[in-house]
């Protein structure tokens, strides 16, 4: 009996670590947004001259815990004459994506564990950064969805504005992202931190044309999160909630969190692809240590985000519109460019 | 070449998990008192007097058929961007056209007015 288990985790190694590895990583994903929202909430109390939750456990870090059970046990409110099955359908496709697209995020390099060469990632495809594209691409499905199936004025001009502001910006994003791909000559996001591993190449931030793709794809990324100074969806004092206006308890919740994982997601892509993932050039090169400098750069990026939504006020739509399409858009394909340019000679 | 393929279907496969679950999950637990006035949609505390599905500016759509035209054109970079390196001089006066079209797009749009918001 034991000896056929034993056989059959031999024969079939490949498939139950993947197994384990995407359930261990899609745990610790879950995990990681509590942790965020009060991270957040933390802050945002320091910045703003006030304390911050710190009443629930140690630090206030039972808050975000008590605070989701809350919202389970509260009453899921579908007004008379919202579509049913698309006002649920939407939530799901938001987490759905937020979820999936982090599947080939990978956080060390290739290390050796008994006697098995593996990786801390879920998949590891060839086409790592297209997926992460394709996937978090279609959670704008979900805001579309909540904003339409709701028949709400302000869940519909909400559910407008995130989409046309989230494929406007998925254009620099695409183009920003272009500029590393032809510096590394693959779409493998581990190739492109294994291109940042020595000197003269360590770093793509510190390569001129990367530099401007980095702040490009900073900005871009935080207008697709749907985060502060670009969070009009949301815009409070237009349109009350934007397109979860009607949504109620643990629903309402999942758009939070599919935004807290997306904002996880474009950090790790933002340290993957310019501050050299998890290379730290001075330390030995365990698979361990590669794992914290990793972690260190994204929970980096993470404040930067949470800062910049503390410190900048929200931006109008058509100025938002007109950044997008006027400035960002011809500064990322003149980039493209020079990048390809330089590249060549 | 398929195996690489397992730790994200396996992930497709929890999320769904995860999402329905939630979503079944709190229409299961939470208590459920319903009355005419809850289940009306939300208008800042006034009854509804207009339909929301009114026209809504053309602008959207207008963006969303930019974002097509362009997102196409730059789907087109993406194998060039991989095999760059292997296609040298060739490839990138090939793709320095390709910009250019893409970049007098953008100026025909933005002159036509395509662009502005008002």
């Amino acid at each position: 009996m034991i000896d056929g288990i034993f056989q059959f985790i031999d024969e079939n190694t490949y498939l139950l670590l993947g197994i384990i590895k995407a359930v261990v990583i899609a745990s610790a994903l879950l995990g990681v947004v509590p942790l965020l929202v009060w991270l957040e909430r933390r802050l945002m109390g320091r910045f703003q001259v006030r304390l911050g939750p710190n009443r629930v456990g140690p630090y206030g870090l039972g808050q975000p815990i008590s605070d989701s059970i809350k919202l389970l046990f509260k009453e899921s409110i579908i007004q008379n004459s919202a579509d049913k099955f698309l006002f649920h359908l939407a939530p799901v496709v938001v987490v759905f994506t937020a979820i999936v697209s982090f599947a080939v995020i990978p956080m060390t390099g290739p290390f050796e564990l008994f006697g098995e060469k593996m990786g801390l990632w879920a998949s590891n495809i060839n086409s790592g950064i297209l997926f992460v594209f394709a996937i978090s691409g279609m959670g704008i499905y979900g805001m579309v969805l909540a904003g339409l199936s709701s028949n709400n004025k302000y869940s519909l001009m909400g559910g407008l504005r995130s989409s046309a502001q989230m494929i406007s910006y998925e254009l620099t994003l695409g183009l920003a992202a272009l500029c590393v791909i032809v510096h590394t000559g693959s779409l493998n996001l581990v190739d492109m931190v294994e291109r940042q591993n020595s000197w003269p190449n360590a770093l793509n931030l510190l390569n001129p044309p990367l530099m401007i793709a980095f702040v490009l794809f900073f900005i871009a990324g935080i207008a697709e999160t749907n985060r502060a100074p670009f969070d009009l969806p949301e815009a409070e004092q237009e349109l009350v909630a934007g397109f979860h206006t009607e949504y109620t308890g643990m629903k309402f919740a999942m758009f939070f969190m599919g935004e807290y994982i997306n904002m996880v997601t474009m950090s790790a892509l933002i340290t993957l692809m310019f501050l050299g993932g998890w290379n730290t050039y001075i330390l030995p090169d365990w698979a361990i240590i590669g794992f914290v400098a990793f972690a260190f750069k994204v929970s980096f990026l993470l404040c930067v985000f949470i800062w910049l939504r503390s410190t900048f006020p929200r931006i109008r739509y058509d100025r938002l519109m007109t950044f997008g399409w006027k400035f960002l858009l011809p500064i990322a394909i003149v980039n493209l460019f020079l990048e390809a340019a330089i590249r060549v000679i | 070449m398929l195996e690489q393929y397992i730790g994200a279907t396996v992930m497709f496969i929890m999320a769904i998990g995860i999402a329905c679950g939630m979503v079944f999950m709190t229409s299961v637990l939470g208590p459920k008192r319903h009355f005419a006035e809850k289940m009306e949609p939300f208008e800042c505390g006034e009854k509804q007097i207009v339909s929301p599905h009114q026209r809504f500016s053309v602008k959207f759509y207008l963006v969303a058929v930019l974002f097509v035209l362009f997102d196409i054109e730059a789907v087109f970079f993406f194998p060039w961007a991989i095999l760059f390196k292997k296609l040298g001089m060739f490839g990138f006066v090939e793709m320095l056209f390709f910009i250019i079209i893409l970049g007098v797009g953008l100026c025909y749009v933005w002159i036509k007015g395509g662009l502005d918001w008002e």
